[in-house]
C-alpha cells in the first residue's frame, strides 16, 4: 500500500481504512444500499417482476383463461391463495399475468418516452441558438395540452391495440424527459470534456451521444424510475375507461376495474389486484427518491417533492 | 399586467384552434363510422343518418362548419343519445363534475399545505418522516383502488355512507376522499420542499432576529413564498383531478362530464367525445392562465412576459 497517496486523516477517520477513491457510482450505490426502504423496494420489484415475467411458466400455477364455470367465486382458499372470479378462474394467475401486462406497458411506455425525451432534450440543449428556442417552444405548447385526452381521442379512433397503447403512453411522458436532459446538456456543453471531444475531430451527433449523454445519465435514471409508474397508472387507467388493453389480455388496470364492478359480492376480486398495483407503484416510488438521495446528495438537503 | 393577460388569451385561439382541428382530423381519419352498427341499416335511413349529422356535405364544408360550431359550443346532436344536443349533456355533467373537483382541491390544499408545513418545520424527525411515509403511499394508491376500498370499507361493512349516487351530503364524502388523497399527498410534498428552500433564507432569520413568535415566521413570512410550488402545481392538479373524476365518477355512478365520457368513448359516440375533450381542453387553457396570473401577484419576483 503507497503511503503517499492517502488523504488526510480527517477524511479517513469517518470511513474504513484505505478505501480506494470512489467514482460517482459506488458512492451512489452505497448510499443507495444505506437507504432500507428503497433496498427493500428493489428486491420487492426484483421478485415481482421475477413472477409476473415468468408466470406462463411456473409450476402449479393454472392457465390464467381456465374457465370453471361450476365453481364460480370463490374466497381465497388453499387451492386458489387469491380466490376465483366468476368465471372460476384464477386470480393469483390472473394478477400475476396481469402484472406481465402492466409492467411491460410500463416499461415500453417509458422507453419509448426515454429515447423521444433524451434525443429531444440533448440536441435542443448542445444545438442552442434558434433551433433550441423552437424546439423548447414545441415543448412548451405541448405541456399546455391536456394530453391524454388526444390519447383518448386517439385509443377512441382507431385500434385498442398494445403497440398503440405503448405509443400514445410514451408520447405523453417524453416533455419532461425533455427539460431535464436540456438542463442537464446546456450546463455541460461548454465544459474542458467537450472541448477535448471537439479538438480530436468528434462529430456533434458523438459528442451528443457518446460524451453528453452519458453524463446526464443521474437525473434520468432517477426520472425513469419515477416514469415506470406514471405510465404504469396511466395504462390502468385507460384500461379502467375500458381503452387499455383488450380482453382475453388482462392487466391490472382491468382486473380492478372488473372486481369493481362486483365489489359487494366478491370484494377479494378488487382486494389482490389493487393491493398488486399499489405495492408496485409504491415501490417505484421509493426506489426512485432513494436513487434521488443516492445520485443527488445535494439535494437530498433541499429535500425534493 | 393587462397587455400580459390579453396576449395569453390570443395564443389561447391558435392553441384551441389546433386542437380543434386535429379532433376533426382525427375523426375523419378514424376508420369506421358511428353508424357502422352490426345490422346493416336501409340505406334510406343511412342517408338520413348522415344528412342529420351533416356528414353528406364536402369535407371542407364540414371543416369549417365545425369550427363555428365548436367557436358557439353547439357540437351536434349525441350518437349515442340522439335526441340530446352534446352541449346540453356537457353543461349539465359539468355541474356536477365541477362541484366534485372542486371540493377535492380544497381538501388537497386544505389538508396537504398544513401537513407539509410541519413536516419541514419538524425536518428529519418523527413527524417529518411519518408525513412523507403516508404522502409517498398516498401518491401510490391509485384512486380507482381507493374508491372500491372506501365503499368496501364504509358503505358494505359499516354501513356508514352511501356506495354511490349524487344524492345528499353524505353521498360527496367518499368520492371526495377518494379523488383529493393523492393530491394531498402530493401537495404535502411539494410545499414540504418549498418551505425547506424558504426556512433557510435571510430574511426569516431577520424575522426570528426581531423576536418574532416561530409561528408567526412560519405562517406569515415563510408560508408565502413556501406555498409557490403548489401554486404552479395547481394547473396540472386541476389537469388530473379532471381525468381522476372520470375515474371516480365511474366508480360511483355519478352523473358527471367523466361518466358521459366513458359511455361516449365504448359507445365511439364522436360527437360526445370531442365536445367533452374540446370543453375540458379550453377549460384547462383558462385555468393555467388563471395560475400564472396568480403566480405573479404571490411573487412579485416573478415578471410576466
Amino acid at each position: 500500500m503507497s503511503i503517499g497517496l492517502r488523504p488526510p486523516a480527517s477524511v479517513l477517520a469517518a470511513s474504513a481504512p484505505a478505501r480506494p477513491p470512489r467514482s460517482l457510482w459506488s458512492d451512489a450505490w452505497a448510499r443507495l444500499r444505506r437507504n432500507r426502504m428503497a433496498v427493500s423496494a428493489a428486491v420487492f420489484l426484483v421478485v415481482m417482476g421475477t413472477l409476473a415475467t415468468f408466470a406462463p411458466w411456473l409450476p402449479g400455477l393454472p392457465d390464467p383463461a381456465l374457465q370453471d364455470l361450476a365453481k364460480g367465486a370463490s374466497p381465497p382458499t388453499f387451492a386458489h391463495v387469491f380466490g376465483t372470479d366468476e368465471l372460476g378462474r384464477d386470480l393469483l394467475a390472473r394478477v400475476l399475468h396481469g402484472g406481465r401486462i402492466s409492467l411491460l406497458v410500463g416499461l415500453v411506455g417509458t422507453l419509448v418516452s426515454l429515447l423521444i425525451g433524451v434525443t429531444w432534450g440533448a440536441v435542443a440543449g448542445y444545438v442552442g441558438g434558434r433551433a433550441d428556442d423552437v424546439m423548447m417552444r414545441v415543448v412548451d405548447v405541448l405541456y399546455a395540452l391536456p394530453y391524454l385526452f388526444l390519447v383518448i381521442l386517439l385509443l377512441v379512433f382507431f385500434s385498442r391495440s398494445l403497440v398503440m397503447l405503448f405509443v400514445a403512453l410514451g408520447l405523453v411522458q417524453w416533455l419532461t424527459m425533455a427539460r431535464i436532459v436540456r438542463g442537464q446538456v446546456l450546463s455541460l456543453k461548454h465544459q474542458a470534456f467537450v472541448e477535448a471531444a471537439r479538438a480530436l475531430g468528434a462529430t456533434d451527433a458523438a459528442i451528443i451521444f457518446r460524451h453528453i449523454v452519458p453524463n446526464t445519465l443521474g437525473p434520468v435514471i432517477v426520472y425513469t424510475t419515477l416514469t415506470v409508474p406514471a405510465v404504469i397508472l396511466q395504462e390502468a387507467f385507460l384500461s379502467f375507461l375500458g381503452l387499455g388493453v383488450q380482453p382475453p389480455n388482462a392487466s391490472w388496470g382491468t382486473l380492478v376495474s372488473d372486481g369493481a364492478r362486483l365489489l359487494a359480492l366478491f370484494p377479494w376480486l378488487v382486494t389482490f389486484p389493487g393491493l398488486a398495483m399499489s405495492l408496485t407503484l409504491l415501490a417505484f416510488n421509493f426506489l426512485g427518491d432513494g436513487l434521488r438521495d443516492a445520485l443527488d446528495p445535494q439535494g437530498r438537503k433541499e429535500g425534493g417533492a | 399586467m393587462t397587455t400580459y393577460v390579453l396576449r395569453r388569451v390570443l395564443l389561447m385561439v391558435p392553441t384551441l384552434f389546433v386542437i380543434a382541428s386535429l379532433t376533426f382530423v382525427l375523426m375523419r381519419l378514424a376508420p369506421g363510422g358511428p353508424f357502422m352498427s352490426e345490422k346493416e341499416i336501409p340505406a334510406k335511413a343511412k342517408a338520413e343518418l348522415l344528412k342529420r349529422y351533416g356528414l353528406d356535405r364536402p369535407l371542407h364544408e364540414q371543416y369549417v362548419a365545425f369550427l363555428g360550431n365548436t367557436l358557439r359550443l353547439d357540437f351536434g346532436p349525441s350518437y349515442k343519445y340522439p335526441d340530446r344536443q352534446v352541449r346540453d349533456i356537457i353543461l349539465e355533467g359539468f355541474s356536477v363534475s365541477a362541484e366534485l373537483g372542486a371540493w377535492a382541491l380544497a381538501l388537497a390544499l386544505v389538508l396537504g399545505v398544513p401537513i407539509g408545513t410541519i413536516a419541514a418545520v419538524r425536518q428529519n424527525r418523527p413527524a417529518d418522516h411519518a408525513a412523507m411515509f403516508m404522502a409517498l403511499a398516498g401518491v401510490s394508491i391509485p384512486n380507482f383502488v381507493l374508491g372500491p376500498a372506501l365503499v368496501l370499507a364504509f358503505a358494505l361493512t359499516l354501513l356508514w355512507l352511501p356506495a354511490g349516487l349524487w344524492t345528499g351530503p353524505a353521498s360527496r364524502i367518499m368520492p371526495v376522499l377518494a379523488l383529493s388523497l393523492s393530491y394531498v399527498a402530493y401537495i404535502a410534498r411539494l410545499t414540504r420542499a418549498g418551505m425547506l428552500e424558504v426556512l433557510r433564507q435571510d430574511y426569516i432569520r431577520t424575522a426570528r432576529a426581531k423576536g418574532l413568535a416561530e409561528h408567526v415566521v412560519v405562517v406569515k413570512h415563510a408560508l408565502k413564498l413556501g406555498i409557490l410550488p403548489v401554486i404552479s402545481y395547481l394547473g396540472p392538479a386541476a389537469a388530473r383531478i379532471i381525468m381522476g373524476s372520470i375515474v371516480i365518477e365511474q366508480i360511483f355512478a355519478i352523473p358527471g362530464l367523466g361518466r358521459y365520457l366513458v359511455v361516449g368513448a365504448t359507445n365511439r359516440d364522436y360527437t360526445l367525445v370531442m365536445g367533452v375533450v374540446l370543453f375540458y381542453a379550453s377549460f384547462l387553457l383558462v385555468l393555467n392562465l388563471l395560475v400564472d396570473v396568480a403566480y405573479s401577484w404571490l411573487d412579485p419576483r416573478v415578471e410576466l412576459a
